[in-house]
């Protein structure tokens, strides 16, 4: 017996994960890029609202349709996966069906995954529909265009062959079907196979095995390019998601340390800071004009963004026609990320300035002052992403660093500070009401 | 009637040196907003009634700094964060309640950090509070078998979960409380939160406050019932822009409870 097959597959795992783990390394690193942020509080609500909202889907199913589906493929593609570990044994040592002497256990798992398959398929058929015949909404909007588009239809059109394959591979497996033992489904596809010679069939049913697991390799690595890169993150992005009231945004502690500075009388705003604290100190941006102002956690959040559009289908300013998508500002984070980590990679581990930003560049001012701060999107996100946040970040920037606020605005501003309202008033005035 | 109104201040309270059981916020709005007075006026007429031992700050009270905030100048806001706590913190308040829900959110979430611990309620909850500790009765008065819808405010419900307290109240009025195809956690802004109030919308095909206002007449109601004093405006703006106002009021539910007492 050969053992090239076997060396061959060795070959195709090895790279398969090898690249896989250098890609995850990457993106570990594009994550760090952004400035830290502490995340060690609330331990057990963190756990909590991993369990409940990635693993147990609870956010997803809010949208009932969408959210039975979606659980379809999760649990099938999860389960399924049990087998890539008989697949892996079998193409290591060059054995057929390793497990399958566990009889009627083996029977019943295998019957399982067949089942799982045929569902996920079906499901994954119905998604395609949605996407491209019924052609929801949220799917053509204006960043949903190119790349976003053809990525969403490439996992479907994966998940349906490697599906088709699997069900193939027990179809035309002679052995398999002998053994009349979980071939709950295959059994009905195997007639389609009658006619032909063994050999064929044994041609067929190792063509379906080896494209099936260098399928399933070919995908895993997929996933770095890709929006699908949800099923890894949303368990990180839901565990180090927002766990304070949506309402409350968090508070600038640079800024803290400038107003604290100036209400103290005592302070000596022209002093000498102390020699050890003024080497350390750089100089901090308020807010964020490009990814490394975000922190990492909000670059995780554009990693681990799907594009399913449930934000920007929330938006008031969306649904009214405005610019602003909270998608979109996902979206773009995660690309001007990229763009900033290829920019690392060619320069060989130093960025380049390449004279652009995420805002203006890929984020416009006209997006940015049309946000409401309602938090629809963040209630929306099955994944605890919050779009809010990078909103208000660059709102901070606009205002802060560059005095860049829309003129009414301003005004309102102007009189807070003279007057303690956001109207011309006076505030000895404040309790005229009483006796009016 | 206005001369019933009683209206302490806490530097009165202090002049006598006394501590009111709870601090009404009144906020900006409250306080110099034609439309929203009138919330004010009815939430402490409610207060008078039920006896309420309160004070509020008057001219020492100046904004909270979340319109600041959310446009982007945490500087501004964080100045008036401080000396708003210095305030507080100077008269010793435990708790404060508000009819707005900006202020609410802002008082409750973001002052902790700054050295701002209070206990924070939004006038919805205190009512709530007062009826179950049985100093004020809700009876339907007027508004008996009215149908009303609530409209959630973003900063009272999606931002601090508060969406039973308003509809409690609604309920005891023996109004028909109806539901807006959008409600509670998916709510439909107003289109006024994180600084809109205070500029013109960017451009679309629509106002937010009309759409939510279609919304809300959607479901025909003779009343809109609001929680916090800018979803009224813009909800009395949407309206007037679909010509319902001899049809529909938008109302606070201070008011509500207000005028069903006949106060």
């Amino acid at each position: 017996m050969s053992i090239i097959p076997n060396i061959l597959f060795a070959i195709i795992l090895i790279a398969g994960i090898g690249y896989f783990t250098l890609n995850v390394k990457k993106l570990v690193r594009n994550i760090k890029l952004g400035r830290d942020v502490d995340v060690s509080d609330n331990t057990p609500i963190r756990w909590k609202n991993m369990t409940r909202i990635a693993l147990g889907q609870s956010k997803m199913v809010k949208r009932p349709i969408a959210g039975f589906l979606h659980i379809i493929v999760y649990v099938g593609f999860v389960i399924i996966n049990i087998e890539v570990l008989e697949i892996i044994i079998d193409g290591l040592f060059g054995t057929h069906r390793i497990f399958s002497g566990l009889g009627t256990l083996y029977g019943v798992l295998i019957g399982t995954f067949e089942v799982l398959a045929l569902l996920v398929f079906v499901s994954v058929t119905l998604f395609w529909i949605r996407r491209n015949i019924i052609k929801l909404q949220r799917f053509w909007k204006s960043e949903m265009k190119g790349w976003p588009k053809a990525d969403g239809n490439i996992i479907l059109y994966f998940e349906m062959v490697l599906m088709a394959l699997f069900l193939v591979m027990n179809a035309t497996d002679v052995h398999f079907q002998d053994m009349q033992n979980g071939n709950v489904i295959s059994q009905f596809i195997a007639p389609l196979f009658n006619n032909f010679s063994q050999a064929t069939l044994h041609i067929i049913e190792r063509s379906a095995w080896w494209l099936h697991i260098i399928g399933i390799l070919v995908f895993l690595n997929y996933l770095y390019f890709s929006k699908h890169l949800h099923i890894l993150l949303a368990f990180p992005n839901t565990y180090y998601g927002k766990v304070k009231p949506k309402g409350e945004l968090d508070n600038l502690e640079s800024v803290t340390k400038e107003v604290m500075m100036m209400m103290d009388p005592n302070a000596d705003p022209f002093a000498t800071p102390p020699e050890n604290e003024s080497a350390e100190e750089e100089i901090v941006k308020f807010g964020a004009s490009d990814v490394q102002d975000l922190n990492w956690v909000q670059l995780l959040n554009a990693y681990t963004c799907t594009e399913c559009g449930r934000c920007t289908s929330e938006c008031p300013a969306n649904q009214t026609g405005k610019k602003l998508s909270p998608r979109k500002i996902m979206m773009d984070t995660r690309d001007r990320l990229e763009e900033v980590g290829k920019n690392i990679d060619a320069n060989k581990g130093v960025l380049n300035d390449d004279g652009k930003q995420l805002l203006g560049d890929y984020i416009t001012t006209e997006e940015l002052w049309a946000c409401t701060s309602c938090n629809a999107c963040v209630e929306a996100c099955p994944v605890s992403i919050d779009p809010l946040s990078i909103i208000i970040d660059m709102r901070r920037y606009l205002v802060m660093e560059q005095s860049a606020a829309p003129a009414e605005l301003n005004n309102m501003m102007t009189n807070i500070e003279n007057n303690g309202a956001p109207w011309p008033y006076n505030q000895m005035d404040r309790l005229n009401w009483k006796d009016e | 009637m206005n001369e019933l109104l009683k209206v302490p201040t806490m530097a009165e309270y202090m002049a006598q040196g006394k501590q009111p059981e709870v601090l009404f916020w009144v906020g900006c709005s409250g306080s110099f907003d034609d439309r929203a007075k009138k919330i004010t006026k009815a939430f402490v007429k409610i207060l008078n009634q039920a006896k309420v031992d309160f004070a509020v700050l008057g001219t020492e009270e100046s904004c909270t700094g979340d319109p600041a905030k959310r446009a982007g100048n945490e500087f501004l806001f964080q100045m008036q964060a401080v000396t708003n706590i210095e305030v507080l913190n100077a008269y010793e308040v435990k708790k404060i309640v508000t009819a707005c829900p900006h202020c609410f959110n802002t008082i409750k979430n973001e002052y902790p950090q700054l050295g701002g611990q209070y206990e924070v309620m939004h006038h919805t909850q205190f009512l709530k509070s007062l009826l179950e500790e049985g100093k004020l009765t809700i009876a339907g008065g007027q508004y008996k078998g009215k149908r009303i819808t609530f409209h959630d405010p973003c900063y009272l419900g999606r931002a601090n979960n508060v969406y039973e307290a308003p509809r409690d109240l609604i309920r005891k009025l023996e109004a028909e409380l109806v539901e807006m195809k959008n409600c509670k956690s998916k709510g439909l802004c107003c289109g006024a939160g994180g600084a809109q109030m205070f500029k013109d919308a960017e451009k679309g095909d629509k106002e937010v406050n009309v759409e939510r206002t279609e919304q809300a007449i959607e479901v025909k109601p003779d009343i809109i019932a609001a929680g916090c004093p800018f979803c009224n405006t813009m909800m009395t703006d949407g309206v007037k822009a679909k010509d319902k106002e001899a049809e529909v009021d938008v109302m606070d539910i201070a008011e509500l409870i207000a005028n069903a007492q006949d106060l």
